[in-house]
């Protein structure tokens, strides 16, 4: 059986992290499973935790009244699901869906927050690596605002 | 056919039988039309557009999506966008249509043996690239590993369902689909299609990459692609600008210095990569 | 020679309507279009007609100005249609001339930057202008033009092929540029991918009395671009008037058929004199033009140039009106056009000559490409000078300076040259 540390240290998101941050990193992480249609977080809940996708799909969805919700990307395998947890106001501002049965290393992000604070280097090592992800995040989303599909009249 | 006979049919539109006409999605069909002459006239290259004339109304011209393997029918599918393409669709089995051609540059088939084919669509653009996946599918052991990746609006705009399933269930194939707008009971990917990217397991190496769809996308999947390691070499658009003689004359399709209607309308990326951020070229 | 009898040489560069050299279509993208490297090569093939002098030598006629008549006469009985220059309007035009006396005797333009007059000459010169706003296109590349009919009966229809074959033509008084223009059109509609049939049709069996300018207008600018004002080739006849002393032409012929045209009425042959008063006049007129395209890197230049500011500042001027295209006598760019009868059951196809500077030329579904007059005035320009040699290995200019003189804001295209040359800004691509 994988120990957490391996399962952490081979996931994409912490590629390159070096063996002194591994530690402090998996003091905070733990297994967790979702069934499908559970709602991981709703927007509006504390955010103090953020999630290694290992298994299953989960879409991050608004909801708008009179509408029923709209997903608004989905986030898979391999994937990093909330960044909520690292800047203030630590709130999350959409909800997260499982849409089919989902396992993920749940990593607890105040635990993680107060390290950050006391090692700096480890903060940046997290900073750096949030900062693609939310950069991809925005391009695709951009991309997604363009509507490059509809027929134009 | 004998070069007297290829100049006029390129001039001068053959009639053509409506066969069926099928509903894709709501704006979407797709058109199976019987030429009355030789069926050696049916004969098509992946990538290539035949000028659809309707009587009266007008031409248009419309990507080839069937396959090439089937010499009996001309295949189209047509989104409904103007006056014209709103005849085309409206047309009911048994009447007629005009064909010219086919024109234009097609998929690079040959180059592609061996290799690793990477098709990229969006919205209507998987249509020319169809009869490039029946190409590959039914010569199978010619080409390697086959990755589709196909991004559409919405649910609702996804074309051919059936058969990316069934393309899924290929060995050696690999079909991932996405959509910019999810809705309820759809279960699979949100996003823009470069999105699917991370879940192709690539060769980048030996991949060879076709890519259509609007232009925009286009350029967000080639720079993309070059992230992944697939080089500027192997990459192929499809390129679109207004076409209305589809041979040359009449000056339209220009883009910079290329004609799309015999220079393309399927490029490689290194040709036109300077071209592409160049505003109202 | 009887009317009907054909005529045996024909223009070299016509291949009559037989389609140009079948290109198997390649598997990969790679284009079939032949290369530039190939290109030149099929350009500068000079036409048979060299071989029959393109200098003036013992071959040359003379004849006195009072008995041109006396050709008109000739290709008439060989069933030529008849068109040439004729001033109406307030400008020479190419007409259905009946005669001698439909030309513009005694008759110049002034031409400079969006105008045109015509004065009065102080002699009878024949043919002492250069180019109006009309080319040869006008007969060879016709601004309307029907390309099939076709009739409907219950659901299916069937194409209508009744093609009228225009009446063999000759064009007299064609200008060094013109023929220029010509052999550039002819690589464009004939000797690409595809051949144009209706271009085919009347180029073919074109019988070319050309006329070698002895002035130049303002506007003119051939020497520069290497086009005239001498004329070397692709002509039956070649005129050159002198009017130093006796009234007369310098008549050479240029190709078989031409020589059997002279000796249909009586010459002289040229003296010494005559042929240098007439090399002095060729001359004199490449040495009176005032302006000029330096060629040297231009397809890199506007290339390189594609974000220029020059181009905001012609696009202040640019009315977009389009009459630059529509004079031009390279321009070839098409729209066609179906219409059907009020019954519906017969349908025609028409083809007009359209112009890149129209809004709609770049439409498609979702709007135009070329929105802004900057870039739909930057797509012709870099299209005629530039993209045209990568596409036909020549130049698509001829110097004709129709462009300049009959813009209505007086834009020059050899002003605009000189301007992206000295801004120089390269890398702003």
């Amino acid at each position: 059986m994988e120990t957490l540390e391996r399962i952490i240290q081979e996931h994409p998101f912490f590629a390159g992290l070096g063996d002194e941050f591994m530690d402090l990193v998996s003091g905070c992480a733990s297994n967790v499973r979702f069934a499908k249609d559970a709602y991981i977080f709703r927007e509006g809940q504390a955010a103090n935790t953020f999630y290694l996708v290992r298994e299953g799909n989960v879409s991050l969805e608004i909801y708008a009244p009179q509408r029923k919700p709209i997903v608004v990307a989905t986030v898979g395998v391999g994937e990093v699901l909330g960044w909520s947890w690292l800047l203030p106001p630590y709130e999350w501002k959409f909800n997260a869906h499982a849409t089919a049965n989902t396992r993920a290393i749940a990593l607890d992000g105040k635990c993680l927050r107060e390290k950050c604070e006391k090692n700096h280097d480890l903060g940046y090592e997290f900073l750096k690596r949030f900062a693609q992800i939310v950069v991809n995040r925005l391009e695709a989303t951009r991309f997604q605002l363009l509507d490059v599909y509809s027929a134009q009249k | 056919m004998t070069a007297a006979a290829a100049q006029l049919d390129a001039m001068v539109p053959c009639p053509g039988v409506v066969r069926q006409v099928a509903k894709d999605t709501p704006d979407t069909f797709t058109l199976t039309v019987s030429r009355e002459n030789e069926r050696e006239q049916n004969a098509f290259k992946p990538g290539q557009f035949s000028m659809l004339w309707m009587f009266g109304v007008g031409e248009v011209p419309i990507s080839i999506s069937g396959d090439p393997a089937n010499c009996d029918q001309l295949t189209y599918t047509v989104r409904s966008v103007g006056k014209t393409t709103e005849a085309l669709v409206s047309h009911k089995p048994g009447m007629s249509i005009g064909i010219r051609g086919p024109f234009g540059t097609g998929w690079p088939m040959e180059a592609a043996r061996g290799r690793e084919v990477v098709i990229v669509a969006g919205g209507i653009g998987l249509a020319p690239l169809r009869p490039a996946i029946y190409e590959v599918l039914n010569h199978r052991d010619l080409y390697g590993r086959l990755v589709l990746l196909y991004g559409a609006r919405s649910p609702r705009e996804l074309l051919y369902r059936k058969e990316l399933a069934a393309w899924a269930r290929q060995p050696n194939t690999q079909v991932l689909v996405t959509v910019d707008y999810g809705g309820l009971g759809w279960h699979g990917n949100v996003g823009v299609v470069t999105t699917l990217f991370k879940s192709a397991k690539l060769q980048p190496a030996n991949s060879i990459a076709m890519i259509c769809g609007p232009e925009i996308m286009m350029r967000f999947v080639t720079r993309q692609l070059g992230e992944c390691g697939v080089t500027t070499e192997s990459t192929y658009l499809s390129m679109e600008r207004n076409m209305q003689c589809a041979v040359g004359f009449c000056g339209h399709c220009q883009y910079g210095p290329h004609f799309i209607c015999k220079d393309g309308p399927v490029f490689p990326y290194a040709k036109i990569r300077p071209l592409l951020d160049k505003h109202e070229l | 020679m009887t009317a009907a009898e054909k005529p045996r040489n024909r223009h070299p560069r016509v291949r009559g309507v037989k389609p140009a050299p079948e290109r198997a279509l390649p598997l990969s993208a790679s284009s079939t279009r032949v290369s530039a490297a190939a290109a030149p090569a099929l350009a500068a093939q000079p036409p048979a007609t060299e071989a029959f002098s393109a200098r003036h030598d013992a071959r040359a006629r003379a004849m006195p100005a009072a008995r041109l008549g006396e050709l008109f006469q000739a290709l008439v009985a060989r069933g030529f249609e008849i068109v040439g220059p004729t001033a109406r309007d307030g400008a020479i035009v190419y007409d259905r001339i009946s005669g001698v006396s439909d030309l513009p005797a005694g008759w110049t333009d002034e031409q400079e930057a969006g105008h045109y007059r015509l004065i009065r000459r102080n002699d009878q010169a024949l043919f002492g202008y250069v180019v109006g706003p009309q080319s040869w296109k006008k007969y060879l590349h016709p601004a309307e033009v029907k390309l099939f009919a076709a009739e409907r009966q219950s659901g299916a229809f069937r194409i209508l092929n009744n093609e009228t074959k225009p009446a063999p033509r000759a064009f007299i008084g064609v200008r060094a540029c013109e023929l220029a223009a010509m052999k550039i059109q002819d690589r464009v509609l004939l000797a690409d991918k595809y051949t144009d049939p209706i271009y085919a049709a009347r180029r073919e069996g074109v019988f070319i009395v050309a006329a070698q300018c002895t002035q130049s207008a303002a506007t003119c600018f051939c020497a520069s671009m290497g086009t005239g004002p001498q004329v070397k080739g692709g002509f039956d006849l070649r005129l050159t008037e002198l009017l130093d002393g006796a009234h007369q032409f310098l008549i050479e012929a240029g190709s078989e058929r031409g020589e059997q045209v002279l000796l249909e009425f009586e010459t002289t042959p040229a003296g010494d004199s005559e042929l240098r008063q007439a090399e002095a006049a060729v001359e004199k007129a490449a040495r009176d033009q005032v302006r000029s395209i330096d060629q040297d890197g231009i397809k890199e230049l506007l290339y390189q140039n594609f974000n220029s500011p020059r181009w905001d500042d012609v696009a202040a001027r640019c009315l977009t009106c389009a009459n630059c295209t529509m004079v031009c006598p390279t321009c070839f760019c098409t729209s066609v056009e179906d219409v059907t009868d009020v019954t519906g059951d017969h349908a025609e196809r028409w083809r007009r000559w359209d112009s890149c500077f129209t809004l709609n030329f770049s439409h498609i579904h979702g709007g135009s490409i070329r929105v802004s007059s900057k870039a739909r005035y930057r797509q012709w320009m870099t299209h005629k000078l530039a993209a045209w040699i990568d596409q036909f290995g020549s130049s698509g200019c001829t110097g004709c300076g129709r462009c300049i003189t009959w813009c209505p804001a007086g834009i020059d295209i050899t002003e605009e040259v000189r301007a992206m040359r000295e801004g120089d800004t390269h890398g702003n691509a």
